[in-house]
């Protein structure tokens, strides 16, 4: 990339719902302005131009799946930056929950006595992140991603200054979105032991924090590990009954 | 002249395809013709599995990002089916009012980010803002209104959050369900826009006879809810869905097959438009005639016209439910409970087509067993025998065109956006 070129960005996706993506489409308002400053060179979701030389990767989805791996690895060593975009991607995310089970039990669960046969488009391996097939420069956590994290996140990459991290529990966003503590009201949640950033948006709209933005990794914030004490539960506890998104190990990555 | 063509089209980004398509054609004959899937499957019949009634919803709409909203109103019309829940009046008129937002999300972005490039000649979006400036702003602000429908009601419009078993657990503010009926009223003009262009793009002229399959409601257009249809004359019964609707494996696709007990039969925006016509809104029912489209049509390429036709309707239905809301006065509301257990059933009309999905929840509340049927499955065969009567009326022409003839009828079943809503890189090999 010369001092004059716009950097390049590419967009890829494994095993995933592609929500991540589209969060990052659905930012309409900025997609007009974000273009002057990108060229986003891949993005099969939208467009059908398409090119193998990139400086910034956003890679979305885990890897299920072994040719997913040749071709990870191939991204990693075209990009001068890889980032892990959304929880899939990050931690592994929701997949892992099949990793509960044998993988040819798994096959065989939805393919039937033909998965036997093990055909390429089937094969399966236990679902992992990103991070543990490739080095990975950057993490968005979410299951979706934040709109206003993966704005903030491109601003400051491309003003050459290093993107913040967040590295506070779920309960600092609730407190300040003025909710009402679901532990209060009888139920459950995983805000104390999760990475915060999105808001505590699920609190907001009526149910509890899942913990999709993975455990939050300061062991300076116990203080919210209390809380859950205080309701009788450990985080261990909370990680292992409720967590979708931690199945590779209670609640830390796959 | 009878000809060879090998034809491979694959699937354009770096990561290789997650769909592709071969065609052997000898002697002018067709051999060989698949579409192949070859995306990563992800086995959620075994993450439900062991998991509690009230994290299905949040499970099952990770299926897809984009038709994220169908996905948690089947999965809790399926809880809400096994367990015995009555929902109250608000609760599914805010859920019809986020599904509504869905459909246009979904149909606008197929028709303004990949059909109308498409038909202007460019690649997508971006550059379509510098050759069809008015356009492209259209699409992406009725795309934005469709986002903050489902972000009122669900709180994001990928993985709605407030959508719950027994009801809706956030309940929008009154002055901002009519701000969005405003701009819904405004929404007309661009949808006008479009369809002129759709119209006037000539659509290829191809036909052929099929069954078609979607929801009919007595009261309404048939997307949130109602009883699966044949076009062929035949109700199915939703809870024995299985017995007419079979799945099978294909050893060239990691999505399964689906026919009915005739065989090939077509779901989404056509088959429904097909099949319940009558039931379209007065603004959709003109859009209807303005489209020219003569019913029943058994033209796959139409699909994306009947798509908008859906927005006239799913835009016009949504102010009707804002009216009937505020009429209601919103209020916060708790959760019905569930009365029991057993095996429950719950099929809407994703924006692609009918969508099934059954569970098996015992008495502590545990997914036991579930069974899930997307639209983009059932499609498959209806794509492939498109594709062999398409091919030998093309065979005469130039091999590129015949590749993008061979792509635009991919592209216009809108196949799940991750395995065909992209553009495809075509390569031949003879
Ligand atoms: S992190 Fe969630 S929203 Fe993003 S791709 Fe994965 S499943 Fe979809
Ligand atoms: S425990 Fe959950 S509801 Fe309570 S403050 Fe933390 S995030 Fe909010
Ligand atoms: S509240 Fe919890 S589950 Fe919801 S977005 Fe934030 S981290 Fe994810």
């Amino acid at each position: 990339m010369g001092p004059q070129e716009k950097p390049r960005v590419a967009f890829f996706s494994f095993t995933c719902c592609e929500g991540c993506q589209l969060m990052v489409l659905s930012c309409e308002k900025e997609l007009p302005d974000i273009l002057k400053h990108i060229k986003i060179v891949n993005f099969r979701e939208a467009m059908s131009e398409k090119s193998d030389d990139y400086d910034i990767a956003f890679v979305e989805g885990s890897i299920s799946r072994r040719d997913e791996i040749k071709k990870l690895k191939k991204v990693r060593k075209q990009a001068r930056v890889v980032v892990a975009l959304g929880t899939c991607s990050s931690t592994g995310g929701l997949n892992c929950l099949k990793n509960r089970y044998p993988m040819e039990e798994v096959k065989e669960a939805v393919y039937g006595k033909r998965a036997a046969l093990s055909y390429k488009p089937i094969d399966t391996i236990p679902a992992r992140p990103i991070d543990a097939v490739v080095e990975v420069d950057y993490y968005l956590h979410g299951c979706p991603i934040s709109k206003k994290e993966f704005l903030s996140f491109l601003t400051a990459l491309l003003m050459g200054k290093k993107p913040d991290t967040v590295n506070h529990p779920v309960c600092v966003d609730c407190k300040m979105a003025g909710n009402i503590c679901v532990f209060e009201k009888g139920g459950h949640c995983l805000g104390p032991v999760t990475r915060g950033g999105c808001d505590a948006i699920c609190v907001t709209y009526g149910t509890w924090c899942w913990g999709c933005r993975g455990p939050v990794d300061n062991p300076n914030i116990d203080s919210h590990r209390e809380t859950l004490e205080r309701y009788g539960l450990t985080a261990e506890d909370v990680a292992k009954k409720f967590a979708l998104y931690g199945e590779c190990g209670g609640g830390r990555k796959c | 002249m009878k000809r060879d063509l090998n034809i491979k089209i694959r699937e354009i980004t770096r990561v290789e395809g997650h769909g592709n398509i071969v065609i052997d054609v000898k002697k002018g004959e067709i051999k060989d013709l698949k579409l192949e899937i070859i995306e990563s499957p992800r086995f959620f019949e075994m993450m439900l599995r062991g998991r509690r009634y009230d994290e299905a919803q949040h499970i099952m709409a990770r299926i897809c990002g984009i038709c994220a909203v169908s996905h948690t109103s089947a999965s809790l019309r399926a809880i809400e089916d096994a367990m015995d829940i009555r929902i109250s009046r608000q609760a599914a008129l805010l859920r019809k009012l986020a599904f509504d937002g869905e459909m246009l999300q979904s149909h606008i972005l197929h028709i303004f980010f990949l059909v109308l490039p498409d038909l202007a000649g460019v690649g997508s979006i971006v550059p379509l803002l510098a050759s069809h400036p008015e356009m492209a702003r259209t699409g992406l602000e009725l795309k934005r209104l469709a986002n903050e429908i489902c972000e009122t009601v669900g709180g994001r419009h990928i993985h709605p959050i407030s959508l719950f078993p027994g009801g809706v657990v956030f309940t929008p503010k009154p002055a901002d369900l009519k701000k969005l009926r405003g701009e819904l009223e405004a929404s007309f003009t661009g949808l006008e826009a479009a369809l002129e262009f759709l119209v006037n793009a000539k659509l290829p002229d191809f036909s052929l006879e099929r069954e078609f399959i979607s929801l009919k409601s007595k009261g309404e257009y048939a997307f949130y809810s109602g009883e699966p249809v044949s076009s062929l004359g035949k109700e199915i019964d939703p809870g024995c869905f299985t017995e007419e609707i079979k799945e099978y494996v294909v050893e060239h696709s990691s999505a399964k097959h689906a026919r009915s007990s005739k065989g090939t039969y077509m779901v989404g925006a056509l088959a429904r438009v097909n099949n319940n016509r009558r039931q379209l809104g007065p603004r959709a029912k003109g859009a209807l005639r303005a489209s020219g489209m003569k019913l029943p049509c058994y033209n796959p390429f139409m699909n994306n016209m009947a798509q908008l036709i859906e927005c006239f309707h799913a835009a016009e239905e949504a102010i009707g439910l804002i009216d009937e809301l505020l009429d209601l006065g919103p209020k916060t509301e708790p959760l019905a409970k569930p009365k029991g257990h057993g095996r429950g059933v719950g099929i809407v009309e994703a924006p692609r087509g009918t969508l099934y999905h059954e569970y098996e929840i015992n008495k502590e509340g545990i997914i036991e067993g579930s069974v899930c049927i997307i639209p983009t499955a059932q499609n498959l065969r209806s794509i492939e025998d498109d594709l062999r009567a398409f091919v030998p009326m093309l065979l005469d022409r130039p091999k590129a065109e015949i590749a993008r003839g061979v792509e635009t009828l991919v592209r216009a079943y809108d196949p799940c956006i991750s395995c065909s809503a992209h553009i495809m890189d075509v390569s031949f090999m003879e």
